[in-house]
């Protein structure tokens, strides 16, 4: 349904801005931008200023300094500023922040005042028909459970049709099994009607279950843009090694453009960045970039495991006294102190020259 | 088990307290059965009518009055930020210490014709007397401002209490949806905070209904007044009764009014996860006209009339305060200190009840032995006073009859009657304060102390007593500050030739000595202002305490 002429116009565009109260610094030069349809996540410990950002976006924040576009029309920078009930926005908040006093159908026509009444009923239908609540529409808030809650609130931000979706960490309240599920769920409701959305969370799986582009936030500084798949293999800093999945970094030294020479032996793979040889870095091993091989020579002391159904994750010794994580399927068992053969398959090959 | 822990004689006892407590209510109630003759006869005929409409009247002035100040304020106070905003929080309850018939009193000496306001305006104009028309002040309009002006913290209070406990992020999603912050407060805010706005006007209104001394001060004719003038103008008892029990009527439907409001506030309930307040900043006019406002309350409330009554006895304390008035002092202190401390003890030994035998029984027992607090002294006063002359007069009869001796008055017009009114009147305020902060201790506390090995009397006397201490405290000011300012029940029950501050006041304003008047007057506000400073303390602790949570 897009032209292509709206697809080269970013429906959302944050342009080097900055957030701060008087004598605190929250955010700093952060840029980025979001194309038409698109769902868009920003990761980042608690603290990182992630929620600063989106604030900044439905106008409840002002900017120290940069802009922000919406859909071509600038709605914040250092000299003006559009309050958020002129900017076309929705949110839906962490607690949901649903009406208590009035209706499931009140509470989702409550942005469609400009409508006519027969207009907005038929709006209210069709939402409530989209996140399958119409049965409920009668009731009261407190009635619902914190999915069907969670819902309502969804469809309430949805139903003026903004030009921009704001979600602020939307699955905390609910049960760590549920997050996943949910934020499946809640992106194939996106997609169904072509929003374009950015949300706010800390748990990367909510985030890798829901965003096409992920930006890791911390300590107020963008660190990283991209899809999960690059934050996870090809992390451009230690910090964002550290946030996303698990792994270790364990010492060695760059022999070739593609291998680095390590306790583990010569490891080829695509070196993620430009290092010369001679130099000495710090590899990032990954649990599945190592493979259990009963055949392999190298071998490592178990030194901890932790059942996680299908697979053990083992904590492993090596020579030096150097830890490594292995993920070993869990027919497969082992006790602590035995010796497990393993065998290092990593394509690519993140490195970082800090020693820290 | 539960209904064999209900025998034991301890449950047993609070159930009685609670029959013994309850017996003037329903003593008036029951007198809606009695009949009075001629006397209803001809009240129904001629002032009841009065009554009634004056009473509708008065509640009706009061509602409009103290909604459209109490709400302001508080939403002023809470979600805008202007100058003086933080002295305004706490200040706006200072109206609470001034008793409306004490604020009445004062008013009409400020602005009858002799009045400091009347003559500045003949000064000023060169008007002579007549020359110009003046509002009546002692008129049921008159009543309804100066009502008004000290009921309406009650709106404020909860009002106040509601907007803060609002979640932020329900004001913030009417904002993304398309509506400024005024839309916002009419459609969310507002009506979010509807059941305790109910809640409390009809706590002002209750208040509205029990008085008796601006009334009858500005010879409006309501209830109250009627119960006094029936009982003492036409002698029968069971007349004043049934008026006291029509008076009832208004209350019970401000009750059920009060309890419905407070259940489905908890469906009002958001929740209070990011409670960042970010007020509105008002600049300029706005910041000018907020602060004038809040400003115009707290000096026709509070500020205007206590320096009235300081300039009044600062002019007559030379000849008003002397050994008299000293003991007026005294009477009146240890009365309220006496009530307070019985009110104290009945509360904790029901308490504790509740806590050791949880159970329907003891919970209602104590449900209606606290149910007091809602009826106005003058019903009390009429409640008390019929059960106990009849039993000094059985007892009288039969010790004539039987010894020839003659036992007079054993408990009626003594201090007998006033402390048992005032207990039945006030001890659902120390009942309240007590199990608040007992509930505070959990179970699991009592546990951990038998853990330790401790004895129940060790686990009262280092977990019990130590966190109780606060609650305790406030609940015996709370009720001493009452007592003090009681005037309709003490007025009629009284001893003869007892005085109190509050008896005193009346006496003197209704004799139109406003200035003599004045010391005891203000010896009543500043008693008046110590549980404002309480609440104010409350206020602050729970912000403290949020802003705590939000750090984590």
């Amino acid at each position: 349904m897009k032209t292509d002429t709206s697809m080269q116009i970013p429906q959302l565009q944050v342009d080097n801005i900055s957030i701060g109260y008087a004598d605190r610094t929250v955010v700093e030069g952060i840029s980025f931008q979001l194309k038409p349809g698109e769902i868009a996540c920003l990761l980042g410990p608690s603290g990182c200023g992630k929620t600063s950002v989106l604030r900044a976006i439905a106008g409840f924040e002002p900017l120290m300094q940069g802009s922000i576009t919406l859909h071509g029309k600038t709605v914040s920078s250092s000299a003006m500023f559009l309050p958020p009930e002129k900017r076309h926005i929705g949110m839906v908040f962490q607690d949901f922040a649903l009406f208590p006093h009035l209706t499931v159908a009140k509470n989702i026509g409550f942005g469609l005042q400009k409508l006519s009444r027969k207009q907005r009923q038929q709006r209210v239908e069709e939402l409530l028909e989209l996140v399958e609540l119409t049965d409920a529409k009668n009731q009261y808030p407190h009635q619902l459970s914190g999915g069907q809650q969670q819902r309502v609130a969804l469809a309430r931000a949805m139903a003026p049709r903004p030009d921009i979706l704001l979600l602020d960490e939307p699955f905390s309240s609910m049960d760590t099994e549920l997050r996943e599920q949910l934020a499946r769920e809640v992106r194939d409701l996106l997609r169904r009607d072509g929003v374009t959305a950015i949300m706010v969370t800390h748990d990367q799986h909510e985030a890798f279950a829901m965003a096409d582009q992920i930006g890791v936030l911390g300590q107020g500084k963008l660190l990283q843009w991209g899809n999960g798949y690059d934050l996870y293999h090809r992390p451009s800093s230690r910090f964002v090694a550290d946030f996303i999945g698990q792994g270790v970094l364990i010492p060695g030294e760059i022999i070739a453009n593609n291998k680095i020479h390590t306790e583990l032996g010569i490891v080829s793979g695509k070196i993620t960045s430009p290092a010369a040889p001679g130099q000495q870095v710090n590899l990032l091993l990954r649990p599945d970039d190592i493979i259990h091989d009963d055949n392999s020579p190298l071998k490592a002391e178990i030194v901890a495991r932790a059942f996680r159904g299908a697979v053990y994750l083992y904590t492993l010794k090596l020579q030096s006294g150097q830890q490594i994580l292995c993920l070993v399927q869990s027919h497969h068992q082992h006790d602590i102190g035995e010796f497990l053969g393993i065998r290092l398959e990593a394509d690519h090959l993140a490195v970082f020259s800090d020693l820290l | 088990m539960s209904l064999i822990n209900q025998f034991r004689p301890y449950p047993l006892f609070i159930l009685v307290l609670a029959i013994v407590l309850s017996m003037p209510v329903v003593v008036v109630l029951a007198h809606v059965f009695v009949p009075s003759g001629d006397i209803w006869q001809h009240l129904s005929s001629t002032v009841l009518p009065d009554y009634i409409r004056n009473s509708l009247l008065l509640m009706l002035g009061v509602a409009i009055g103290t909604l459209l100040i109490g709400v302001t304020t508080a939403w002023l106070t809470t979600m805008c930020q202007f100058p003086g905003r933080s002295v305004f929080e706490w200040a706006l309850l200072l109206p609470m210490a001034m008793p409306a018939y004490i604020i009445a009193y004062t008013y009409t000496g400020m602005l009858d014709i002799s009045g400091p306001v009347q003559m500045a305006l003949r000064d000023w104009f060169g008007w002579q007397y007549g020359d110009y028309w003046f509002p009546q002040i002692r008129s049921l309009n008159g009543a309804v401002v100066m009502l008004t002006l000290v009921l309406y913290p009650y709106v404020y209070l909860l009002s106040r209490a509601a907007f803060l406990s609002q979640s932020i992020c329900v004001l913030d999603v009417s904002r993304t949806l398309g509506n400024g912050p005024w839309k916002t407060f009419w459609r969310v805010a507002l009506p979010l905070a509807r059941p305790a706005i109910i809640a409390g006007l009809s706590l002002a209104l209750m208040e509205t209904l029990a008085d008796y001394g601006t009334v009858q001060f500005f010879g409006v004719s309501t209830f109250t007044t009627g119960i006094f003038r029936t009982w003492f103008g036409m002698g029968s008892a069971a007349a004043a009764a049934q008026l006291a029990a029509g008076l009832m009527v208004f209350v019970f439907a401000l009750i059920i009014l009060e309890r419905y409001s407070r259940r489905k506030a908890r469906y009002h309930h958001t929740s209070r996860r990011h409670q960042d307040l970010r007020r509105f900043q008002l600049t300029g006019g706005r910041a000018a006209l907020a602060f004038l406002f809040c400003l115009v309350i707290l000096s026709l409330g509070f500020l205007l009339p206590a320096l009235q009554l300081l300039s009044w006895t600062v002019h007559v304390a030379d000849t008003v305060i002397d050994a008299q008035f000293m003991q007026l002092l005294m009477n009146s202190l240890s009365l309220a200190a006496f009530a307070a401390v019985l009110a104290l003890i009945l509360a904790i030994v029901m308490a504790y009840a509740q806590r050791l035998y949880p159970g329907r029984l003891v919970s209602g027992a104590v449900r209606v032995a606290g149910m007091g607090y809602a009826v106005p002294g003058a019903v009390i006063a009429v409640g008390v006073m019929i059960p106990f002359a009849w039993f000094d007069n059985t007892v009288d009869d039969l010790a004539r009859s039987h010894f020839d001796y003659s036992t007079g008055l054993l408990l009626s017009g003594t201090l007998v009657a006033v402390t048992f009114a005032y207990l039945t009147r006030f001890l659902a305020v120390s009942l309240q304060t007590v199990d608040s902060g007992l509930t505070r201790i959990t179970h699991s506390m009592d546990e951990a102390g038998r853990s330790f090995g401790f004895r129940p009397l060790q686990i009262l006397r280092q977990i019990h007593i130590p966190m109780l201490s606060a609650s305790l405290m406030t609940a015996l000011l709370l009720v001493f500050v009452d007592v003090l300012k009681e005037l309709p029940a003490t007025l009629i029950l009284r001893p003869f030739n007892f005085n109190t501050l509050a008896v005193k006041a009346y006496e003197l304003a209704s004799d139109e000595r406003l200035a003599e008047a004045a010391p005891a007057a203000l010896a009543i506000v500043i008693a008046g202002i110590i549980p404002v400073i309480l609440l104010s303390k409350t206020i602050t602790r729970s912000r403290k305490l949020k802003l705590a949570i939000d750090e984590n």
